[in-house]
């Protein structure tokens, strides 16, 4: 008799769990009680037990995706039993692939779009022209179609070019689009740009709503030893930790003077942290990053978890693409967050998935801390209190207004320079908070 | 300005050129008595005399041959082959000696000779007679090919070619002498060798013909103004050295081209001056750059085979569109 | 029934293979035939004496012992890597360069094939720039973009190495047509070897040089090989001189291993082209010592065809006539060999320490008016 494994609850909150590692593989025995895949839940990574004996005859969910609390996730049974009957049960967007891309020319369910570990670009430029008959096949090749100089115009635009219809043949996207898409008003005018590291069309979506798309580059044979051999010295997410001095008083000044302007706006000075910790992430997407054994994945945009203590512990709400909102945009959708954490209030998809977390203790009058990781983000920033310090400025002794940061790292993922400089870029523009203008 | 045909000002351009330089002679079959198997050489005998205006025998490699010598030791000859085709005889002594000349002397002997005739596509003439040779002498260095599509340009860069102390290739088409045109009178009027000429402004497609695509890819710019579409004509006249930077400077503009010949597609002027567009402005395409080429067959006689072996307008109308992504 | 050897496995000493790689078949050769051949030809040789003065017999054969020594010095080079290539010996012909060029004036014009280092020193130029241009060097007379095959120098009328078997026929009939046209009375020399006769380029030149009245002098060094194969195997009609009365045009047969003869039959064509204005054929018999190239076993050819033919080697027997004739003692001929050794001494010691060609120069002298199509675009 096969056994059907589903997505364990794993905690009281948990609605979805993220498949982080399978601890079997398909075709392997497993006892009942033995460890048989990690899952990413809203607060930790747990090992998941196997319920019965027999051998882990089906995948159905890859490394790094998620599903609801309840759904089939895998099969076990005996080696030769028939199981067919049990696999009609998953849902049609769970086909089990490992490790493995998938292959041109199985129709793959759109959601199942999965982390093969390589970049693909989307196919949304290759939509249906009205002239055209060939455009769906260079969709279904998920290829983008473009001409040279239609790239090149997208590029020193900044346009995305997966936004742009193509109307040359087989839906190559030609100098008329671009023309076309730049003349019209753009759709989120507040949104901020920051320079990129990497060009818009290698990223693919994200599963949840909103959340930042990314692109998945194999982890080097180096990265990966790295991965196994801190692991066995320091647990499943090997920490490391970067500590600097920042000086507040023109942060502080420009929140006085913003506030002074618009008293409905409150800034807080944590909200200039998000904002300045999403620019910096931008230009420095290593750390932007999360380690998924196989591949590393990089993000598109930044999204920050705000930790948020709540009456039984805590919670990380998400804003979304702080990179590409406003202060006041962010000051508000932290408060309306967090007001619903403690009510809790907020949906699944509105607390997991960040790319990169902010705790800060400072108003509990804490100087400096160590925060711990929210698998499988790449790194998390522990504020502490600002306070005012003699400093030594030019041979001589003043007062500043200063915050200690603390950055706890996947070392996994971000190495300790790479980590360092990510902390140079936070700390020159929270010092000098015009960067995020200029 | 007088209006004269092709053959008239190539006439002239060997005519002064003969009276300026005592150096200068020409040689060719039928070139003297007979007054030219084109009648380009018309006259020349009568005025210049046997000594400067010189029938051979048939013998291509021969006097291919002599006249490079007699330019190693001063003398700046025209060599006139009756066709292009019979070119293919003399290509040891154009090739191997003509163009390498200077370079395997150390620079010590130059070769200023012309070789000219007409090429490309005649009227039923089938296979042997009606071929684009011009890719062939591009090919080496050390050569120039020059191939006029007016009879200005005809006139000024003959006289040019002749006055260069250089082995120049001077491809006149056979069925365009009797083209038309205005031709300054002034006896030093030239046309500088290597620079494109922009036979027609336009906006959204360049269109790069040469020789007897020239006048064809107008009619076709013509018919597509009425369409709506812009055209650029740029003819290279000379074809080695090529004038790249116009034809570049004309695509940043155009962001499409269109690449007409007569001459076989394959190793085709065209085939190169496609890679150059791509060397020198992949970023400013639009489309993938077009050929339109010679049926890649030999020449057939029938006249309804022929046709068809030759760009025409339409061919080259079809091309714009395509690129111009209308159809 | 001869007996062939294995050909050499590579091209390094082949000079030396050449005299063992050769057919061999001793018996053939009668040495007291020989010795009576030779002798015949020395008094040939002794008859035309009359000419010169000693001075210019002298010179005569300082020439020949240049061409000799310098040719020898190149095999050495070429061994040692020195050269590159190919490199086609004169050794043997010594007697046809020096005695048809010691008949025409400095400003008349001399062709040549690919086999033209002789030529080359018979016109006038130094041993150091033919050796530098051996040596691909920048010094050479073609700066070393021609090397051994194009040798050239406008200054002294040597218009060239050609490398195209027969491509200089029409080229020395172009020359001397300007000198025609220009109303000069200079003549052209053009060598070819008797291979070049097969070719379609001498039946059009000689066509058109009767007919055109041109003052060229078409000299077939026939040394009897086309590179391997035998004139007997190449040529219906294997007269040469004959084939002049195809198209009218006056022939003659010579001894090639007999400077003065060559010189003397040379004298009459120039003395035809400067008054008359009119073309001759000469074929010069010779016959190389060494293989076609430096990479030629030379295994085509009997032991006792070479021995033959080294009998009536041109230096040799020209010496002894020097000697019986008492125009120079040993003494004097081994002056001359010094000296001339030396030259080539030099000449290899120019050329080793000579500088390569900057690399700059691979992008000049392809046009003698280089075109900047931008520039000319304001005209």
């Amino acid at each position: 008799m096969a056994t059907k494994v589903i997505m364990p609850k794993l905690s009281p909150t948990m609605e979805e769990g993220q498949l982080s590692r399978w601890l079997k593989k398909e075709g392997d025995k497993v006892a009942m009680g033995e460890p048989l895949a990690e899952i990413d839940t809203d607060k930790a990574t747990m090992e998941m037990q196997a319920l019965a004996n027999g051998v882990l005859r089906k995948i159905l969910i890859n490394e790094g995706q998620s599903a609801p609390l309840g759904q089939l996730i895998a099969i076990i049974g005996e080696a030769n039993e028939d199981i067919a009957s049990l696999l009609s049960e998953a849902p049609a967007a769970a086909p089990a692939q490992k490790e493995e891309a998938p292959k041109a020319a199985e129709p793959a369910p759109a959601p199942a779009e999965q982390p093969a570990p390589q970049t693909q670009a989307a196919a949304a430029g290759a939509a249906v022209n009205g002239r055209q008959t060939a455009p769906a096949a260079a969709a279904a090749s998920g290829r983008l179609i473009v001409s040279p100089l239609a790239a090149r115009m997208a590029a020193e635009s900044g346009l995305d070019l997966r936004l742009v219809q193509g109307s040359g043949p087989g839906g190559r996207i030609i100098k008329k689009d671009i023309e076309a898409a730049l003349s019209e008003p753009k759709a989120a005018p507040s949104a901020q740009r920051y320079p990129r590291a990497v060009e818009p069309a290698r990223f693919q979506s994200a599963q949840i709503a909103a959340a930042s798309a990314y692109r998945d580059e194999p982890a080097t044979q180096i990265r990966q030893t790295i991965a196994k051999r801190l692991v066995t010295s320091l647990g499943p997410v090997p920490h490391f930790f970067l500590t600097t001095d920042i000086e507040m008083d023109r942060a502080a000044e420009m929140r006085r003077g913003i506030n002074a302007l618009d008293p409905d706006l409150k800034i807080s000075i944590n909200d200039i942290v998000i904002k300045v910790a999403a620019a910096a992430l931008i230009q420095h997407p290593e750390v932007n990053a999360s380690f998924q054994e196989k591949f590393v994945r990089y993000y598109e945009q930044a999204d920050i978890g705000v930790a948020v203590a709540i009456e039984d512990g805590l919670i990380t709400p998400v804003v979304r693409a702080a990179d590409q909102k406003s202060l006041s945009q962010i000051a508000a959708e932290v408060r309306e967050l967090a007001e619903r954490a403690r009510s809790k209030r907020l949906k699944p998809e509105e607390y997991t998935g960040a790319t990169f977390s902010i705790s800060n203790l400072g108003m509990l009058g804490i100087d400096e801390f160590t925060a711990v990781i929210n698998p499988p983000e790449g790194a998390i920033l522990a504020v502490g209190a600002m306070t005012p310090k003699p400093v030594v400025r030019e041979n001589e002794i003043v007062v500043r207004q200063i915050m200690r940061v603390t950055m706890s790292c996947d070392h996994r993922v971000i190495d300790g320079a790479t980590g360092a400089k990510f902390l140079q870029t936070f700390k020159k523009i929270l010092e000098n908070p015009l960067y995020l203008v200029v | 300005m007088s209006t004269i045909t092709i053959r008239e000002a190539l006439n002239q351009a060997i005519r002064e050129e003969l009276a300026r330089d005592e150096s200068v002679f020409i040689m060719g079959e039928e070139v003297a008595a007979y007054d030219g198997a084109y009648k380009v050489t018309k006259g020349l005998l009568h005025e210049f005399g046997p000594k400067r205006v010189i029938d051979t025998p048939i013998t291509e490699l021969g006097f291919a041959g002599l006249g490079v010598g007699a330019a190693m030791a001063g003398l700046r000859p025209i060599v006139e082959f009756m066709t292009f085709n019979f070119s293919i005889l003399a290509t040891d002594q154009i090739v191997n000696s003509a163009a390498k000349m200077l370079y395997m002397s150390g620079g010590q002997f130059k070769i200023p000779i012309v070789f000219r005739g007409p090429g490309g596509s005649a009227y039923q003439v089938s296979s042997q007679h009606s071929q684009a040779l011009e890719s062939w002498y591009a090919y080496f260095p050390g050569l120039k090919v020059v191939m006029p599509s007016t009879p200005a340009d005809a006139k000024g860069l003959l006289k040019s070619s002749i006055r260069d102390d250089d082995p120049v290739i001077f491809i006149e088409q056979e069925r365009m002498y009797g083209i038309k045109g205005e031709v300054p009178d002034d006896p030093d009027f030239t046309i500088p060798l290597g620079v494109a000429d922009v036979k027609r402004e336009g906006t959204d497609v360049t269109i790069v013909a040469r020789s007897l695509m020239v006048p064809v890819a107008l009619k076709a710019a013509e018919e597509l103004e009425k369409q709506d579409v812009s055209c650029e004509v740029i003819d290279p006249r000379t074809i080695r050295p090529l004038d790249i930077d116009t034809i570049v400077e004309s695509v940043k503009k155009t962001n499409r081209v269109v690449l007409a010949e007569e001459s076989h597609p394959m190793c085709g002027v065209n085939a190169e001056i496609s890679m150059q567009i791509m060397e020198r402005a992949f970023d400013y395409l639009d489309a993938p750059i077009k050929r339109v080429s010679g049926a890649d067959v030999p020449m057939p006689y029938a006249k309804n085979l022929e046709n068809l072996a030759v760009p025409d307008v339409n061919k080259i109308v079809a091309a714009v569109r395509e690129v111009a992504y209308l159809d | 029934m001869s007996k062939q050897t294995a050909a050499p496995p590579s091209r390094a000493g082949a000079e030396e293979q050449s005299s063992t790689s050769v057919i061999d078949a001793p018996a053939d050769v009668d040495r007291q035939q020989l010795a009576r051949e030779r002798d015949e030809a020395k008094e040939r040789q002794k008859d035309r004496f009359t000419s010169l003065n000693n001075e210019q017999l002298i010179d005569l054969y300082r020439q020949m012992v240049l061409i000799r020594r310098f040719e020898e010095k190149s095999a050495e080079a070429y061994v040692a890597g020195k050269i590159g290539g190919f490199c086609h010996l004169y050794i043997g012909q010594e007697a046809v360069a020096v005695g048809a060029i010691s008949a025409i004036r400095k400003d008349d014009y001399v062709f040549a094939s690919y086999r033209e280092h002789g030529h080359a020193l018979a016109k006038g130029m130094s041993a150091r720039s033919i050796m530098a241009e051996l040596f691909g060097k920048a010094t050479g007379c073609s700066k070393g973009k021609g090397g051994s095959m194009h040798m050239f120098d406008k200054d002294l009328g040597f218009l060239g190495g050609h490398a195209i078997v027969g491509g200089q026929i029409p080229l020395a009939t172009g020359a001397a047509f300007a000198s025609m046209y220009q109303g000069t009375d200079q003549v052209t020399l053009c060598f070819f070897g008797e291979a070049a006769v097969n070719q379609g380029a001498f039946h059009e030149s000689l066509n058109m040089a009767q007919l055109w009245k041109i003052p060229c002098i078409y000299i077939c060094e026939n040394n009897q090989y086309g590179m391997g194969t035998s004139l007997e195997r190449a040529m219906s009609l294997r007269d040469i001189a004959q084939k002049g009365c195809a198209y009218e045009v006056a022939s003659e047969f010579v001894d090639g291993m007999d400077v003065l003869a060559v010189r003397e039959a040379v004298m009459k064509a120039v003395e035809r082209g400067r008054k008359e204005s009119l073309p001759t054929l000469l074929e010069i018999r010779t016959y190389r010592f060494m293989g076609h190239s430096m990479s030629d076993p030379g295994n085509y050819r009997t032991r006792a065809e070479i021995e033959k033919y080294q009998e009536r080697d041109p230096i040799k027997l020209f010496s002894a006539s020097l000697l019986e004739q008492k125009i120079i003692d040993d003494k004097g001929l081994e002056e001359i060999d010094k000296k001339v050794r030396e030259e080539v001494e030099d000449a290899f010691r120019f050329a080793d320490e000579s500088p390569l060609p900057d690399p700059e120069e691979l992008y000049t002298d392809v046009y003698a008016n280089p075109i900047d199509s931008s520039q000319n675009r304001n005209r």
